[in-house]
């Protein structure tokens, strides 16, 4: 390749809703403590949705970090490459807003502008039902593995991101300064003063089974007319 | 059996009940659930928001100053506008005077995301409701540049080359199996009337508007200092002006990168004219006997105006985006709006899974409860976890039902547009009339889905043209020699009093929007949203008034009760930010369908 590769690296959740935040929550220390060079670009992409296709466009290999909910134990890390990505993102039940991320990529698919490679990190969240909460311990602990493979994979794409001398101060982040997750953490009111919970609905209910096999079934999906790309 | 509601309409629950039910989680929710009579008719709808956002319960004992980053979270698309109507909601309670340049920046911002969801709103969430892009495969190229030439001779791309290239590209696109954003469409079902021609034109201008909208963003990330998620400030505006500054990243607002603006701004409005609205006189004039879906349009409307011309005056008169109300069809009057007003705006609960002490009563936001209370009605079919069909005797959504003097009201660009047109706004009446000649139909006709769809293509321009008024505005006052973008005097929460309470409000792309704050020792003792699907996608209330989603699907034909095209049709018109799953379920609940809605 003559030129560098264009990088994204996305995160994509809402903060607001406990494990629903991890993806924005992984690019923000992906920032902290390695230092992208500049074709790497690395963004919290919130809940946008075909506001984000010109960022996907531009990228030709990108790095997806989010809560994915398959019904698998919780904080379980699940990873799924290249064509599988947009399959899995459409799969029922497998998380809470992609379904608009699905429909982001097929956009910038149509469009002529497709990655050459994906990597989607996902996260089993352990809860979603937390009104202005914040990661779980268990997920909470997934972001620097999640970092880790990330990096690695890239690594294996000849894309290599070097650790900073020193981390980044939290403010330095990109990060806004009023959603740091210190602030957002440590400045969040009791239970007894604001209401935390209030619908039962969130993440797969008892009577969702999650998969037996999942490699067979998104093998089974793939191969499915409307389970390909887009 | 039929139910009169005291708005209007004739409820019949007899026939076939149509489901509509939700995905995603930005905004909450939305479920809809029809009656169909032996005719297709609809004769009863529901609309129901399946997901509480709990985001005043979030905002509770948080920093009054930071309120906007987390409003800003609450949905994906009008991230801006959430945070703008937090930040004025503090500045009202405490008094902070917002210097001009933070106005006319915030204008810009806040018109560049009309601009922008306009434009997105119509070519990538609407126009497949009425565009057929498998029939555009059937398309004369050369009839199709034809075509082009007639409607918009302006427009520089209209080659029979350039529609052969996009023909073969959509072609190929299909022949693999891949339908991308076009599948889970009808595109067999005869509502869909374009001739291949108009199709393909369409979908061409539909790729065109997804490479152009980019474009737009870049005003609000030079402004708001950052990608995706910009900055906003109580107090004025988070960027610095120095005019003499070179342009590097993070660098303040220099006269290169005003001159940027200026030239997205041209650019935008080149392409609305050149191509939104053609597009929509050109497919509103092959629809135009399609009127259904006016719903509340004729009757209730209500906008609380934006966009004021000086800073800190959010009189009627100083807003340059119409302020006013509606009520019982009367055309002729424009009744004065006081967001204040504890006797104005209210919100019920009967029918919504929350809370009050007393539910005959309606609470003002400033004195809003926010209780949730998930509670089946004895005639629901299914689960708590997965509803079959609603009761709509008994609570059945998460949305409250917000009245104005006790009228259910719609918001939105229609709403704006005949508020301003029954004032006598020169520019809008000038819109509004050239479109309906065009179209050769009278102002009743504006009382649609298509009026509210053809409404928000004009806002489209009427925002552009208005952005160029306030970027010459700040360039003068810059060159004046005043280049203050905020106001930090009261910045310390010491300097603030122990209690106050205050208001925000701003027309967001789908409607009047407004935040009702109370603070407390520094803190946020209470936080109120009224967003505008609260207003468009209200369920009943306690006097059986119906929303006005609900009363814009009444009487409308579904050809196909199987594909649901034209509920989608209408519920789009709003521009609900939200998207839905549709389940059609026969008289005994058996599943006909699952379709998903866009």
């Amino acid at each position: 390749m003559d030129e560098a590769p264009s990088v994204l690296v996305l995160g994509i959740g809402n903060l607001l809703w406990a494990d629903e935040g991890f993806g924005v929550r992984a690019v923000e220390e992906f920032h902290r403590l390695y230092e992208a060079p500049v074709n790497v670009r690395v963004m919290d992409g919130g809940t946008q949705g075909i506001y984000l296709v010109q960022h996907i466009r531009e990228a030709d290999l990108l790095v997806v970090f989010d809560a994915v909910d398959y019904g698998l134990p919780p904080a379980a890390m699940k990873l799924v490459e290249d064509d599988e990505v947009p399959a899995f993102l459409g799969v029922k039940k497998i998380s809470l807003h992609q379904t608009g991320f699905q429909e982001v990529l097929a956009m910038a698919q149509m469009m002529g502008d497709y990655p050459d490679h994906l990597l989607l990190v996902g996260v089993q969240p352990v809860e979603l039902d937390d009104y202005g909460g914040s990661l779980r311990p268990a997920v909470r602990d997934r972001i620097e593995p999640a970092i880790e493979i990330a990096i690695d994979w890239l690594g294996r794409q000849g894309v290599s991101i070097a650790k900073r001398a020193a981390p980044l101060a939290e403010d330095e982040t990109l990060a806004s300064r009023e959603m740091r997750i210190g602030v957002y953490e440590s400045c969040r009111p009791l239970p007894e003063q604001a209401c935390r919970v209030g619908d039962e609905r969130l993440l797969a209910d008892a009577d969702f089974a999650g998969p037996v096999d999942f490699e067979t079934e998104i093998g089974v999906l793939l191969r499915s007319p409307a389970g390909g790309r887009g | 059996m039929g139910i009169q509601t005291p708005n209007g309409f004739n409820l019949d629950t007899a026939g076939q009940r149509v489901v509509v039910d939700p995905v995603t989680r930005i905004e909450g929710h939305m479920r809809c659930e029809v009656n169909i009579d032996e005719n297709n008719v609809i004769r009863n709808a529901v609309s129901t928001g399946t997901m509480w956002r709990g985001l005043e319960v979030i905002l509770k004992g948080r920093d009054p100053r930071d309120a906007w980053a987390f409003t800003q979270r609450i949905c994906g698309v009008c991230t801006g506008t959430h945070a703008l109507t937090s930040v004025r909601a503090v500045e009202d309670a405490l008094g902070i005077m917002i210097p001009e340049n933070a106005n006319s920046i915030r204008n810009i911002m806040q018109l560049s995301l009309q601009v922008h969801d306009h434009l997105v709103h119509f070519y990538h969430l609407h126009a497949l409701d009425w565009v057929n892009p498998v029939n555009a495969l059937r398309a004369d190229p050369k009839a199709t540049s034809e075509l082009q030439q007639a409607v918009s001779p302006s427009h520089p791309m209209s080659s029979p080359g350039y529609f052969r290239d996009i023909q073969n590209r959509l072609k190929k696109f299909v022949e693999s199996g891949q339908l991308g954003p076009f599948k889970n469409g009808y595109w067999t079902n005869p509502a869909y009337i374009l001739p291949p021609e108009a199709d393909l034109m369409a979908v061409t201008h539909y790729l065109e508007a997804l490479d152009f909208q980019k474009e737009i963003m870049t005003v609000r990330t030079i402004f708001g200092g950052k990608d995706t998620h910009p900055n906003w400030l109580v107090g004025g505006v988070p960027c610095a002006i120095n005019m003499d500054g070179v342009m590097a990243a993070s660098a303040p607002i220099n006269m290169e990168r005003l001159n940027y603006v200026r030239g997205v701004i041209d650019r935008s409005l080149t392409f609305i004219e050149n191509v939104y609205i053609p597009d929509i006189i050109a497919i509103g004039n092959l629809y135009k006997g399609w009127l259904y879906g006016g719903g509340l349009s004729g009757k209730s409307i209500l906008a609380y105006g934006d966009i004021p011309d000086k800073a800190n005056d959010y009189s009627a008169a100083n807003l340059m985006m119409p302020q006013g109300a509606i009520i019982d069809g009367n055309l002729k009057e424009v009744l004065p709006v006081d967001v204040r007003d504890p006797e104005q705006i209210q919100e019920f609960v009967p029918h919504s899974w929350y809370k009050y002490p007393d539910e005959a009563k309606g609470l003002h936001p400033w004195d809003g409860i926010t209780e949730p209370n998930y509670q089946l009605g004895p005639n629901a079919k299914g689960t708590r976890t997965d509803i079959r069909e609603i009761d709509e005797r008994a609570k059945y959504s998460w949305i409250k039902a917000p009245r104005w003097r006790g009228h259910a009201m719609e918001v939105g660009p229609l709403a704006r547009y005949v508020v301003g047109y029954v004032q006598g706004h020169e520019e809008i009446k000038e819109q509004v009339d050239s479109t309906l000649r065009a179209l050769g139909v009278p102002l009743g006709a504006l009382f649609s889905t298509l009026g509210r769809t053809a409404a928000r293509a004009l806002e489209a321009q009427w925002a552009a043209r208005k952005q160029v008024y306030f970027m010459d505005k700040l360039i003068a006052t810059i060159k004046a020699g005043d280049s203050s973008t905020a106001n930090t005097e009261k910045w310390d929460p010491k300097s603030w009093p122990a209690e106050v309470k205050g208001v925000g409000f701003t027309e967001a792309p789908r409607g009047a929007l407004g935040h009702w704050i109370r603070i407390k020792n520094g803190r946020i003792e209470n936080y109120q949203c009224v967003v505008p699907t609260t207003w468009n996608g209200s369920p009943r209330d306690h006097a059986g008034n119906i929303g006005a989603f609900e009363a814009s699907l009444m009487d409308t034909k579904v050809e196909r009760p199987e594909e649901p095209v034209e509920i989608l049709r209408t519920i789009h018109s709003f521009d609900p930010c939200l998207a839905c799953s549709t389940h059609v379920m026969g008289p005994d609940g058996r599943e006909l369908a699952n379709v998903k809605v866009r």
